[in-house]
């Protein structure tokens, strides 16, 4: 149970303090602050215990969210909770900073004590939340005794996170699938560590309470299917821009309490009344047969004591077709860097001194093409011996398909009361694949 | 920010500053000064030369850069590149970066070494000055063996600038400090003396605290000094205030020059010569007539310099220890600043009165102020005043005001800070015994101390009233009557039980005629207490139980009754159990006579120090208690417990006999009472270690009682000595003639250790030397413990292990240097760690050397390392015993002596001469039994050495033949040779 939370700012200085049980005295608020933010090393672990009080924090620019207890709790649910308030901060007023939290300090205080009742985290719902805390006056506020009263059914109710008599003249519904890739590649090109962890986020403007139904290319359905020989609607048309595998393996997944979990477990299908608005539907993970949109090919040679030359090559794996976009390559400089000239043959690249690496940026690539940038490092001779530690060469991008495979076999919606049928809905489909940690050693 | 003049001012290193204070997170600071490193790589890679200039502003920020805590792997040549600049402000930012950021770096410092040089031998004073900085600066082995020879010939040349001398005087000493033996005295010394005349103020504050520094080392070099000192303290104190101009602070002149003078005297003795004397206590009158006068500023600052001035004169005073009329002055002095408002002067005052007190000549003075202290001990806020104020009380404690000072103490003990009370607790029991004529006083002080401290009465408090009341006839009656009404309060301290049960035990038949406190009642009341006790507690009352039987036969069958109790005769403790079991049988089975004669009153306690002073001087550590203290109490001791005269010797004596005790045990008797957790051990063994040696007369004496006698034994090693005294002549009479023995005494000291491990070496009236040594294979370590008998301490120290001739390659011995002062009274510790190469026969030598008083005493020893002592016990059957003894057939491998027995041939002695050996003593391998058969390997890094050894006893002729077989003949005549003495 989380006994208070408090917010800082990159100072330390104490926004907000909510405690939430009598177990949390003031002074834990200067401990965290002291052996946290100021402390004289950096506190990597997001966990501390202090004086037989846990902190929880997470850190979002240069603002420390703390929760803090002294019971042994779910560690995963406090931070679930912190990501959760930090969505609903979103939601409310924008990018969480030090200005946006002191104008709002009223709506984060009605907030705390909608969405964590004596340490229990509640309905953290931004859209069932926006029906009853709002920015508006206190007079403009005034509301119908009906109002009201639905805004207590639904809240209470068994379906809390959708309220009923939505309406909507054109009923549409956009899926986003995201997903981030990790890579830790050997210098000849051996896959040490690699991984898929995706997001299928949706906005629903739909009227009514909609039935959904989702479909993706999981093994499991599809072979279960493949046996049973009844071919289903074929969904949306592929978008992919990888192999033809037809479905991909998943690790593990988490669903948006929307979701009928007992039908998942028994059926293996995704059902669900969706919530009015953006909400994140599941989230996945995979590790098998991932497509690795760029290969990076590393060259280092130390030419004497003073000279560095570096090459690297990038190669873009997937269909001609498609375009990446927003690529980056950072190659790591040694610490006794005196000069660098780089020539590259596409993009801009540049030393960037302050984060000791070149930095080379490229716009846009298709597939199935390569680049290449070349670097002289000029060293200093310095008194150390100690030799430069190399570390790997890091890379951002984002391609419009979903590296893992995935692919959005049908989204269905039933509405029984309302008269309008799947077909009227209109949906929209995007893939986005973004780089997580992607790195090549070299 | 070193102090720029226009347009030199650093611009860019300003801007760099401020865009750091101004980062708002940690990360955005890395950023820049990332930036700003890769810019300064830049410039200092650039192939066009730096300008003086921008070096000076890059070093500066990569100074910044590392005092921010990030590593600075470069610039270290550009830094040393500025130091040959010839402006000011490079070489001094070039001087800063070196003394911050060096590193032994050795192509570096050769060059850093040579622009020092160039400075110091350049005629620009403030160059020079900044070089003098910098050796300071670092001061490390390095600048002190390039400089150490240079520095001195600077300070005393005639033409050097006067702050330049002031630099120099002060590298100096920084030098001196951290490798004294690198800084050579040579003829510079005198000169250094003479800087004492100098004109110039600073050069002269500089110089003394060097001089001092240095005559504290070697005082007799530098005597001549102290004339020097009298005359400037003289000038200085006797000038106005507006003589001295810049070196006048708030009135006062030169205060900090005066201070160091007068701490310059305290390390010598009072002038001989009469004229310096008198302008010397001259001066000190002066100074104490200037504490009279009506202070001629306000301001803090002012006093505060002219009571520095005046404490340190008082501590000259009382270091000279010879001036009653001064003394007595500074002792008034101190009584005004009892009741000063500022509670640094009032705790100052009453430090310094402490050691006032102990001076003779002030000694009434201080007595005058008692009334003051007390009052200061009851009402004053801070607890480190309060804490003096204890202090002083318990140091002008005398026969006269005894009963006042204790009383006071033992109120003050009710209210104490808990941080205290121990110490405090310790004092009144030593004021107690110390001054006590009356002896009912003295009982009656302690067991209210039990009452109202009952937990921070140590073991050795109530240990001493023990001894006290059991040692003196006429107090026992006084001392069971007032236990007997102690222990009747609902409540009492555990301590009070234990005084109570060993009190009435012994001689609570003097007051069972009172119906009152007849025996049974008395019994009753120990037995209500007896539940609550911890276990020794118990076991201790168990003891007083079997002597009540003793004492009176009508309370037998109730205590057998509480003997046979399950409680007590299945006790879970075994010493409990064991003991209910026992007395209870003994109750039973013996005789009233065998009974009486058991258990017989307890024999007077030898003499010894008092365990509560020594106990006091370990929690204040050596040298706290004065030494006249310690002299006082032995004379007041011996009155007190009419134990007649008590040669110093007797304590030392007593220990001498100790033969194992643990290695953090002390070996001498001076600083007695070895901690308890060691004890149980120590005194196990010790009862073997007896026995092997004094013969069979020990056990019967020591069956007396051994419950009443463990009891004691723990902590202060009373019945150690009690056995020894009893089992008669033991062999280490301490020799006791010249320092400096002829070596065939260290042979017979030798031969004392060839079958033990532990003891005392050698003794003199001077230094007691004590061993512990165990081996392991052909490791051995060996702890040598040194005690200063004397009051004095032995200055240099040192001691030289050698192995002469062949020796060196058969014998591995590796010291660790000792300390080269010994306090009076003090023990130091020394390890040897030995490796047995190859097999030996001579032994080690072992030379100390150190100056009692002046005189230098020279002493070599043998160190008792014999081949034996690498011995590894062989078990073997009779038949494997004698194969072998066939196989070593060979003439030369038998060495075979007949010699007459030294000592007696008892059975169980020599037995234990064979296992002390370090051999396997066989049994049932010799055809008559008469025989010893013994079998050992010796191990050396080299080779093994089997060995098997016979002794034939013929009791009639008392003659033995010793027989000894092993595989190498050098071997065989060694360990005969050595054996050959040991029976």
């Amino acid at each position: 149970m989380i006994g208070g939370l408090f917010i800082y700012n990159h100072k330390g200085e104490v926004l907000i303090s909510r405690v939430y049980r009598d177990d949390i005295g003031r002074n834990a608020v200067d401990a965290f602050r002291v052996n946290v933010i100021h402390a004289r090393q950096q506190v990597r672990s997001p966990v501390t215990n202090i004086a037989r009080t846990s902190f929880f924090h997470v850190k979002r620019s240069n603002i420390w969210l703390a929760a803090v207890t002294k019971q042994n709790v779910n560690a995963a649910m406090v931070f679930e909770f912190l990501y959760k308030m930090c969505d609903v901060m979103t939601a409310y007023f924008g990018k969480i900073s030090e200005e946006n939290i002191k104008n709002n300090f009223v709506l984060i205080y009605e907030l705390l004590d909608e969405i964590l009742d004596f340490g229990y985290p509640q309905n953290s719902e931004t859209g069932a939340l926006k029906t009853f805390i709002t920015q508006q006056g206190i007079k403009g506020q005034v509301k119908t005794k009906e109002e009201q009263s639905q805004i207590t059914s639904q809240v209470t109710g068994q379906i809390g996170w959708r309220r009923e008599g939505i309406k909507y003249r054109r009923n549409e519904l956009f899926l986003d699938v995201l997903e981030s890739v990790n890579l830790l590649m050997s210098p000849q090109g051996q896959v040490l560590s690699a991984h898929v962890s995706g997001r299928v986020v949706m906005k629903s403007y739909l009227s009514g309470m909609p039935e959904c139904k989702f479909g993706m290319n999981d093994k499991i359905v599809i072979d279960k299917q493949g046996k049973g020989g009844a071919s289903d609607d074929p969904g949306k048309s592929d978008l992919g821009g990888g192999s033809g595998k037809q479905s991909i393996a998943i690790d593990d997944c988490t669903f948006h309490q929307c979701v009928r979990l007992s039908k998942f477990d028994s059926e293996r299908s995704i059902s669900f009344i969706p919530p009015d608005g953006e909400y994140e539907l599941m989230r996945y993970r995979t590790t098998k047969d991932i497509i690795l949109p760029f290969r990076v090919i590393p060259l280092v040679r130390e030419v004497g004591r003073t000279k560095l030359e570096v090459k690297v090559v990038i190669k873009s794996n997937f269909k001609p077709s498609l375009l990446a976009q927003k690529i980056e390559v950072r190659i790591p400089t040694p610490l006794n860097t005196s000069g660098v000239q780089v020539i590259c043959m596409k993009g801009k690249a540049k030393y960037k001194a302050s984060e000791n690496a070149i930095v080379w940026k490229i716009k846009r690539m298709a597939g199935m093409k390569e680049s290449q940038i070349s670097a002289e490092i000029e060293l200093l001779p310095t008194n150390d011996k100690k030799k430069w530690a190399r570390p790997p060469i890091s890379m951002n991008f984002e391609v419009p398909f979903a590296p893992s495979g995935l692919k959005v076999r049908y989204l269905k919606v039933f509405e029984s009361k309302l008269n309008y049928s799947d077909h009227d809905v209109i949906k929209w489909v995007r893939y986005i694949g973004r780089s997580g940690i992607y790195e090549t050693r070299c | 920010m070193p102090a720029v003049s226009k347009g030199d001012g650093m611009r860019g290193l300003a801007v760099f500053i401020s865009d750091i204070r101004n980062c708002k997170s940690k990360e955005a600071e890395i950023k820049r000064i990332n930036k700003e490193l890769a810019n300064i790589r830049s410039k200092f890679k650039g192939d066009k030369a730096l300008d003086g200039y921008s070096k000076k502003k890059y070093v500066c920020k990569l100074l910044f850069i590392f005092l921010l805590g990030h590593d600075i792997d470069f610039g270290h040549m550009e830094a040393v590149n500025l130091l040959s600049s010839n402006k000011y402000t490079e070489k001094q930012i070039g001087y800063l970066f070196i003394s911050v950021l060096v590193n032994s770096n050795s192509e570096l410092i050769r060059l850093i070494n040579n622009a020092i040089k160039n400075d110091l031998s350049s005629r620009n004073p403030t160059f020079m000055c900044l070089a003098l900085h910098c050796i300071a600066n670092v001061g490390s082995r390095e600048m002190a063996e390039a400089f150490a020879s240079e520095i001195p010939r600077i300070l005393v040349a005639g033409d050097t600038m006067d702050s330049v001398k002031q630099s120099a005087a002060l590298c100096l000493l920084r030098l001196y400090k951290t490798s004294p033996d690198l800084v050579l005295m040579g003829e510079w010394t005198s000169r250094v003396v003479h800087l004492l005349n100098d004109q110039h103020m600073g050069v002269v504050t500089a110089a003394i605290s060097l001089i001092t520094c240095l005559s504290q080392k070697n005082p007799d070099e530098f005597k001549t000094c102290v004339s020097l000192a009298v005359s400037r303290l003289s000038r200085i104190v006797s000038s106005a205030s507006t003589d001295l101009q810049d070196y006048t602070y708030y009135f006062v002149p030169a205060p900090w020059l005066s201070c160091k003078l007068l701490r310059l005297l305290q390390c010598y003795p009072p002038p001989e010569d009469g004229a310096v004397k008198g302008r010397l206590v001259e001066c000190l009158e002066t100074i104490l007539n200037k504490a009279q006068e009506p202070p001629k500023s306000k301001k803090v600052q002012h006093s505060n310099a002219k009571n520095a001035i005046l404490f340190e004169a008082i501590s000259l005073i009382i270091h000279y220890d010879s001036e009653p009329n001064l003394l007595v002055r500074a002792c008034n002095q101190l009584g005004q600043f009892l009741q000063h408002r500022e509670t640094n002067l009032r705790y100052l005052a009453l430090e310094s009165m402490c050691t006032l007190a102990s001076s003779e000549f002030s000694h009434e003075a201080v007595k005058t102020h008692i009334e003051t202290v007390i009052n200061a001990l009851k009402t004053e806020r801070d607890v480190s005043v309060r804490q003096r104020a204890a202090d002083l009380l318990y140091a002008m404690c005398d026969r006269s005001n005894a009963k006042q000072i204790v009383a006071e103490m033992l109120s003050y003990l009710e209210t104490a800070d808990y941080s205290i009370r121990e110490e405090m607790v310790l004092k009144v029991a030593i004021l107690a015994e110390k001054y006590a004529i009356d002896y009912s006083w003295y009982v009656d002080t302690i067991l209210n101390l039990i009452r109202i401290a009952g937990d921070y009465v140590s073991e050795e408090v109530w240990y001493r009233v023990i001894q006290i009341v059991i040692n003196r006839d006429d107090v026992q009656g006084y001392a069971a009557k007032t236990v007997f009404e102690a222990l009747q309060a609902p409540a009492c301290h555990e301590n009070m039980v234990k005084v109570g049960g060993y009190i009435l035990g012994e001689f609570g038949n003097l007051i069972a005629g009172d119906p009152r406190s007849s025996p049974l009642v008395q019994f009753n009341l120990l037995h209500s207490k007896f539940h609550l006790c911890s276990v020794p507690t118990r076991a201790l009352l168990l003891s007083a139980y079997i002597k009540f039987i003793n004492l009176f036969p009508e309370t037998k069958a109730t205590i057998q009754e509480v003997l046979r109790c399950d409680s007590q005769i299945r006790n879970s403790d075994v010493e409990l159990q064991q003991r209910a079991v026992e007395y209870l049988k003994l109750s039973s089975i013996a005789s009233t006579d065998v009974l009486a004669t058991v258990l017989e009153e307890m024999p007077p306690f030898p003499e010894r120090e008092s365990s509560i002073l020594a106990k006091l001087k370990k929690k204040k550590g050596p040298g706290a208690v004065s030494v006249t203290e310690l002299e006082d109490s032995k004379r007041e001791g011996g009155e007190l417990n009419g134990g007649g005269d008590r040669g110093p010797d007797t304590a030392a004596m007593a220990a001498s006999n100790t033969s194992t005790p643990s290695p953090s045990a002390d070996l001498l008797g001076i600083r007695s009472a070895a901690p308890v957790g060691a004890a149980p051990s120590s005194a196990g063994s010790l009862l073997v270690d007896v026995f092997s040696e004094a013969g069979p007369t020990a056990p019967s004496a020591a069956v007396n009682d051994d419950g009443f006698l463990r009891d004691l034994e723990q902590p202060t090693e009373t019945s150690d000595s009690l056995l020894v005294e009893g089992s008669g002549d033991l062999d280490s009479a301490p020799p006791s003639e010249d320092p400096a023995p002829p070596l065939s005494e260290a042979d017979e000291l030798l031969n004392k250790f060839v079958c033990k491990n532990n003891g005392v070496l050698f003794e003199n009236q001077l230094l007691q030397i004590g061993i512990k040594s165990e081996y392991r294979q052909n490791l051995g370590r060996m702890y040598l413990f040194y005690g200063n008998k004397t009051s004095v301490q032995f200055a240099s120290f040192t001691t030289t292990v050698s192995c002469p001739g062949e020796l060196q390659s058969q014998l591995n011995v590796q010291t660790k240097p000792v300390e080269p002062l010994v306090e009076g009274g003090a023990q130091i510790q020394q390890v040897l760690n030995i490796e047995c190469l190859s097999d030996f026969s001579e032994a080690p030598l072992l030379n100390i050397k150190f100056r009692y008083g002046g005189a230098l005493q020279n002493l070599t020893l043998k160190l008792p390392v014999t081949i034996n002592k690498f011995f590894q016990p062989t078990e073997m059957s009779s038949h494997d015993f004698f194969q072998r003894w066939k196989q070593l057939s060979q003439p030369q491998q038998e060495a075979q002596k007949i010699f007459k027995a030294n000592h007696s041939m008892d059975t169980e002695v020599l037995k234990a001469k064979l296992l002390g050996l370090g051999t396997a003593l066989l049994d049932n391998v010799d055809p008559n039994p008469e025989n010893y058969v013994c079998a050992g390997v010796i191990q050396t890094k080299s080779q093994q050495v089997g060995c098997l050894l016979r002794l034939e006893p013929n009791a009639q002729a008392q003659m033995y033949r010793l027989t000894l077989r092993c595989s190498k003949d050098s071997v065989s005549r060694r360990l005969c040779e050595l054996l050959a003495q040991q029976f």
